[in-house]
């Protein structure tokens, strides 16, 4: 079976809004939510959301198998991690003090209850959740007919700290700028959720359908290459 | 420049149709929900919320074909509540589309099904839904939680049971004054900043509101990080955007 776009179903939460937003962007195309790695694997594009806790998304992940199968697919097939999926590419999290996947060389974080206020002095809330602007700070595919600073979508309690700066897409501030785009020759990953970000997402999801990356022959050299 | 507040437009929904009431009675006929759905998100609306306010299990299972026509055209995080009670209706929500749940009624009566769905699907989808009602008995100013849209005292006092809904893991909480719900005379800016300095989830102010600026005094004086209104935009009154223009101009950062 022939799959365009694969939308890794771990069994953790609500994976109709992502596979709703990319039918919406790729009429034709065919679009399947699977937990099977045979699909991933056959998939030519892999789309890797997440919610609910990176303890449970990781167990949840291994228990089904999809573990190779998804480093296999960040190796060479144009890779799109979501709020969760992109939190578990980095090596480690502070949720549950849980280890990740370790494709990109970084932490997550929680936001720091004490330096939750903005500069009028006011309290800012955890989960940071809302439409928040994304600064592009790298030139990318998927940032193409999206204007810099537009507004996405969040809802997250924690947030990656790429070790490599030269991975960091975009910025966010909540109260302090945070990496909220990472990219990687094939790999690109945001911890917002274009799926809910109307039609600045929608673009960036047609971005990826479209998105021919060039594939490295050494998938963990660090470089921040991107076609 | 950072996190907008965020303006969301309630539908009331029973029957399959959307209709609004005055203080949780009269109830009067506003449109088709998907229709109404689609006007506000071309309005720039941050979010929806539809509230099932379907008395009977009769129409129950309307919402959720409701909720999949919404979502299939609709690319903005939705909120679902009424008459969810377990963490199979919290599924079944989600699975239709729905990207929160509000919890209501059955959190009172069972604590701790919020901390099992929030549990199972994450606190980012958890809303608890807070009706509160002030207390005119002489002493502090204080509001008690009321359940079944708002028939029903429960003596628990909605400050400290806020708090307790969010160590139990909900995500944020929408706060409706019964008091002002249908008034059209304002949020009840009190218990909004009770609420708002108590807590460190967001807050969605609810109930009351009758023109722009109270949409803007929820921001300014009750420190609430969303804004909820319904009959303002279901009459065509006004628009969301005319409502972010407003809030924009009273130095209030909205997505425009």
């Amino acid at each position: 079976m022939t799959i365009d776009i694969a939308v890794i179903d771990y069994g953790m939460g609500n994976l109709r809004s992502v596979s709703k937003a990319i039918e919406h962007v790729a009429p034709g195309r065919k679009v399947v939510v699977t937990g099977n790695p045979d699909d991933v694997a056959a998939a030519d594009r892999v789309v890797f959301p997440g919610q609910g806790a990176m303890p449970d998304c990781m167990r949840e992940m291994d228990a089904r198998g999809l573990r190779s199968a998804l480093l296999a697919a960040a190796r060479d097939k144009p890779f799109l991690g979501i709020c969760i999926g992109l939190q578990m590419l980095f090596e480690h999290s502070e949720e549950g003090d849980t280890p990740g996947l370790g494709l990109l060389p970084g932490v997550v974080r929680r936001f720091p209850a004490a330096r939750m206020v903005n500069a009028q002095g006011e309290k800012l809330k955890v989960p940071h959740m809302g439409w928040n602007e994304v600064m592009q700070v790298m030139a990318h595919p998927l940032w193409q007919g999206i204007a810099d600073g537009s507004r996405f979508y969040f809802v997250h309690s924690y947030y990656p700290e790429p070790a490599d700066p030269g991975l960091v897409a975009g910025w966010s501030d909540y109260p302090f700028r945070f990496a909220c785009a990472a990219a990687r020759g094939n790999v690109f990953a945001v911890q917002f959720h274009p799926e809910k970000s109307h039609t600045a997402g929608l673009q960036l999801l047609s971005n990826f359908v479209a998105w021919q990356p060039v594939v490295h022959a050494v998938p963990n050299s660090g470089a921040a290459t991107t076609s | 420049m950072g996190l907008a507040k965020r303006i969301i437009p309630c539908l009331d929904v029973t029957a399959g149709r959307v209709v609004k009431g005055v203080n949780f009675v009269e109830l009067k006929d506003a449109g088709d929900p998907v229709e109404i759905a689609r006007r506000y998100d071309d309005q720039g609306a941050d979010e929806l919320t539809f509230l099932d306010i379907t008395a009977s299990s009769d129409d129950r299972g309307l919402i959720l074909h409701i909720i999949e026509s919404v979502a299939a055209q609709v690319f903005i995080p939705l909120t679902v509540g009424g008459g969810v009670r377990s963490v199979e209706d919290v599924r079944r929500l989600l699975n239709a589309g729905a990207d929160k749940v509000s919890i209501n009624t059955s959190a009172v009566q069972n604590p701790q099904l919020v901390a099992d769905a929030s549990g199972r699907y994450g606190a980012q989808c958890i809303v608890v839904a807070v009706d509160a009602k002030r207390v005119t008995r002489n002493g502090p100013l204080r509001w008690e939680v009321y359940t079944h849209g708002g028939r029903k005292a429960t003596g628990l006092d909605a400050v400290e049971w806020g708090k307790k809904m969010q160590a139990l893991g909900a995500g944020e909480i929408l706060l409706t004054s019964m008091d002002r719900d249908g008034t059209r005379i304002g949020f009840d800016l009190e218990l909004t900043s009770a609420f708002s300095s108590a807590l460190d989830i967001p807050v969605i102010a609810s109930g009351g509101v009758g023109n722009l600026d109270h949409l803007a005094d929820g921001v300014t004086i009750g420190h609430a990080d969303a804004v909820l209104a319904a009959s303002i935009f279901h009459y065509g009154e006004y628009t969301v955007r005319q409502a972010k223009e407003r809030m924009a101009q009273r130095g209030i950062e909205v997505r425009l």
